[in-house]
């Protein structure tokens, strides 16, 4: 099953758009520390719409606080987070339900309910959505999982399944509801090269498909060559250094060239 | 000497520094579970409503806890009786026997040892499913779904003990009385329609009530103990095992302290 052929991961690869006009993600002087620690210190980037962004950074650098930031999962001590052209802080926890419909995030540990199967886990952010009928709700999973390319596996348990199955489900729940923004919490960590390639190719054809605007956070350089319209390296909590692969890698700063050896 | 004195004196510092960070962090996690318990009360009345998932958790905390519940109330009644009658012989009042244990199980012992052992089920699984799915970070991915985990997750497991302690207790009381039928059955012959016309006589509305209003606060500390410590897990997989242990003790001591003052209350009142 794992190598079955992915429907959506096997159109032909290129980068979607050349128009980065909207911006949808917009963050200034954000900071954020736990106790003495400085995790996030004067963090500024924006996203535009249908791009791709890939942060790379050591561990510890505050990546995945930067993206839980975004999504409202941590609170910031400082500055300003415009998502789809809300301020994150000054919104109700309603509001802030309805804005994170509209962001699929993707965990690291893919984050499956155990208790649930992967069609439950798929059904599972349309619990409270009364407008849409049970037969919606099947075909929207089913279109997912094709999109995945795991549609054999809609009625196993999340330990049935390997680490590569268990990252795709959890990127067919993140997408379930159309969102605008996909937030990749280091997508490829932990799986072989040949499934951390079908991952990548996923990521971007996932893009072309539903032209989300992405930040991928992720160590994996062959990962960041495939989906990266743009890098960005966080280095003690600051944005250290911004462009494209090429750019970065041709660069003739030694600790930004260490990056991609 | 001054060199004894001033060892002496920063020893006792630190002792009495670790005595006030450890009532210091009492009262922070008194403080926070009360904190836990009014966002229960806040949300529990907030639509939607998960019914579908308070009525999966009702089925895993009450049937599921069927078997248990009912050979642990079995052998209490037995146990009481075995106990009981050596002295209840010495004063030639063996015949008091159903009426004393039936006082005994309805009124304390059988509330009392049903929700321990409820605590130590159900208390300590609730903590550790919960601690797990903070770890896997389910209970985020729960969030950033648009999906109240709180609302999901709590609430609903609170609610189900709630409802379904009470619903336990009056099972174990039943089967405890039937195993102390089949304990006086073992030194003697008594007839079932005597043993209970003797139980049922000898128990007062003053004995039923309090006894089954206070399940009710059992099963809520049971529920709200085993989400608040898995719910606040924060030390990886290590957490997982912490938060079910510290589910069943914190648990197990509210239990008595409830017990304590609903005897207290119960006696105000007679």
């Amino acid at each position: 099953m794992e190598t079955k052929t992915i429907n959506i991961a096997t159109l032909p690869l290129e980068k979607p758009h050349d128009n980065l006009s909207n911006t949808v993600i917009e963050i200034k002087h954000l900071k954020k520390s736990f106790g003495n620690k400085k995790v996030l210190d004067d963090v500024n980037l924006s996203l535009s719409s249908s791009e791709n962004l890939v942060i790379l950074g050591k561990s510890g650098s505050g990546k995945s606080v930067l993206i839980k930031c975004i999504i409202g999962l941590i609170e910031p001590d400082e500055g300003s987070l415009m998502v789809l052209n809300k301020k994150i802080d000054e919104l109700k926890s309603n509001d802030l339900n309805e804005l994170r419909k509209k962001i699929g995030f993707l965990f690291q540990s893919a984050a499956l309910y155990d208790s649930m199967t992967v069609r439950e886990n798929l059904e599972f952010p349309f619990r409270n959505n009364k407008l849409l009928k049970e037969s919606d709700i099947n075909a929207l999973v089913k279109e997912a999982l094709e999109d995945v390319g795991l549609i054999d596996a809609i009625d196993k348990m999340p330990i049935e399944l390997s680490g590569g199955m268990r990252k795709r489900i959890g990127l067919a729940r993140s997408l379930i509801l159309k969102p605008e923004i996909m937030l990749y919490d280091e997508p490829t960590t932990g799986l072989d090269p040949i499934t951390s390639k079908e991952i990548s190719n996923l990521i971007m054809n996932v893009q072309k498909k539903h032209l989300t605007a992405s930040i991928i956070i992720t160590h994996d350089i062959a990962c960041a060559k495939i989906v990266a319209d743009r890098i960005l390296i966080l280095h003690e909590g600051k944005c250290a250094a911004e462009g494209t692969f090429e750019d970065l890698i041709n660069s003739k700063e030694t600790w930004i060239k260490s990056y991609f050896e | 000497m001054n060199e004894i004195f001033n060892k002496s004196r920063v020893v006792l510092k630190q002792k009495t520094n670790s005595i006030i960070e450890s009532f210091n962090s009492y009262f922070d996690e008194v403080g926070a579970i009360t904190k836990f318990a009014f966002r229960f009360f806040k949300e529990v009345f907030k639509p939607p409503y998960e019914l579908k998932e308070l009525l999966k958790q009702c089925y895993i905390v009450g049937n599921k806890s069927l078997p248990l519940v009912g050979l642990t109330g079995f052998i209490m009644g037995m146990v009481l009786i075995i106990q009981f009658r050596p002295t209840l012989a010495e004063f030639g009042a063996v015949s008091w026997l159903p009426g004393m244990v039936a006082v005994s199980i309805i009124r304390e012992i059988g509330p009392v040892i049903t929700a321990l052992i409820c605590a130590g089920k159900i208390g300590s699984s609730m903590g550790a499913e919960l601690a797990s799915m903070k770890v896997t970070e389910q209970i985020d991915a729960m969030e950033v779904s648009g999906i109240n985990p709180f609302k999901y997750i709590v609430v609903t497991r609170v609610l189900a003990t709630t409802l379904m302690i009470p619903v336990l207790v009056i099972f174990s009381d039943a089967i405890g009385i039937f195993g102390a039928y089949a304990a006086v059955n073992i030194k003697g012959s008594v007839n079932l329609n005597l043993f209970f016309s003797q139980v049922i006589s000898s128990l007062d509305f003053i004995d039923v009530i309090p006894a089954f209003i206070k399940t009710f606060f059992f099963g809520f500390a049971i529920g709200l103990i085993g989400c608040y410590k898995g719910y606040n897990s924060n030390k990886g997989t290590e957490g997982v095992g912490i938060s079910a242990n510290a589910a069943v003790v914190t648990a197990s001591l509210l239990i008595f302290i409830i017990d304590m003052i609903a005897v207290q209350f119960t006696s105000l009142i007679t």
